[in-house]
């Protein structure tokens, strides 16, 4: 099956990236952009999605600074 | 004192820390692809890049087949230092707390830095000077854990480096350079004492923690 790890920053955890579009933004002139924080998404084709928790936890996220959430497709 | 320096795929500073561990004692080139120390009394894990550090630094590294060795190595004790990159890895592995978070300022710094040395009392750092001038070059060099984690390795005496005031190059958490884990025998550490062994480049600060290594005092 088809699934989607989301992996961002954990909250509290300075993310330079997002600091840098949102200055980005600012100065394209989009007002009132803020908290803009820049993560990864993962795509991948799975036999057993049972594992994706364990995939995170060891290789895909790692867990002490992102979160990560498992966003499977039924097709 | 025999010390087996790792080269991955992408390592850099392999020859380097080759070069430094001479000075005070041999060295047996290790390969990420081997399952085997060759009797190395101390690991270096060194600096560069490895595995391309697709996903993030060093997250594909922890699974080469040499750090099944090096974690079991480790756990028994063996003292093990890892270099940027080698920090990195070694932070992945869990062999060491904390991880390494991109550079505030995004960019890449490649700079001599002043170093307090925080905890000479460790198996890395018994033979080495007080205030160290050493480089730092690296893009991924934050240290970061969470505030109680960082509360923890001061109590414990496990901050064993830090960036003078005004020096933190990275925004590393606390001015945090480097670290052992809790039983002293892991340390890594973001500048690289392998590049300042000889006045010619600057500073032999460096040497001070190959030395150490290798058995030497103060």
């Amino acid at each position: 099956m088809h699934a989607r790890v989301l992996v961002r920053p954990k909250a509290g955890i300075l993310d330079p990236q997002g600091a840098v579009a949102q200055r980005a933004l600012a100065a394209l002139g989009f007002a009132g952009v803020s908290e803009v924080r820049i993560g990864r998404l993962i795509e991948l084709e799975v036999a057993d999605a049972d594992a994706l928790p364990e995939m995170c936890e060891r290789l895909l996220a790692n867990p002490l600074i992102e979160d990560y959430e498992i966003l499977s497709d039924t097709p | 004192m025999k010390f087996g320096v790792i080269t991955f795929p992408g390592s850099c500073d392999d020859r380097d820390a080759q070069l430094a561990a001479a000075r005070v004692g041999e060295v047996v080139p290790l390969w990420h692809a081997d399952h085997d120390l060759q009797g190395a009394e101390a690991v270096i894990v060194p600096g560069g890049f490895s595995y391309g550090d697709y996903l993030r630094a060093g997250a594909i590294a922890r699974f080469a087949p040499i750090m099944t060795e090096v974690v079991e190595f480790a756990r028994a004790g063996g003292p093990v230092m890892g270099i940027c990159n080698g920090f990195q890895v070694l932070c992945e592995a869990r062999l060491l707390p904390g991880a390494l978070l991109t550079n505030t300022s995004l960019r890449f710094v490649c700079r001599q830095v002043t170093l307090a040395l925080v905890n000479p009392n460790t198996t890395f750092t018994r033979a080495a000077k007080a205030r160290l001038s050493i480089p730092v070059k690296h893009t991924t060099g934050r240290f970061y854990a969470p505030p109680a984690e960082l509360d923890r390795l001061e109590a414990a005496d496990q901050v064993v480096l830090r960036y003078a005031p005004g020096h933190n190059p990275n925004g590393a958490a606390r001015d945090i350079a480097g670290i052992v884990n809790e039983a002293g025998n892991v340390f890594g550490l973001m500048p690289h004492p392998e590049h300042a062994v000889d006045p010619l480049t600057g500073s032999e600060d460096g040497l001070g923690i190959f030395a150490s290594i290798a058995g030497g005092c103060r």
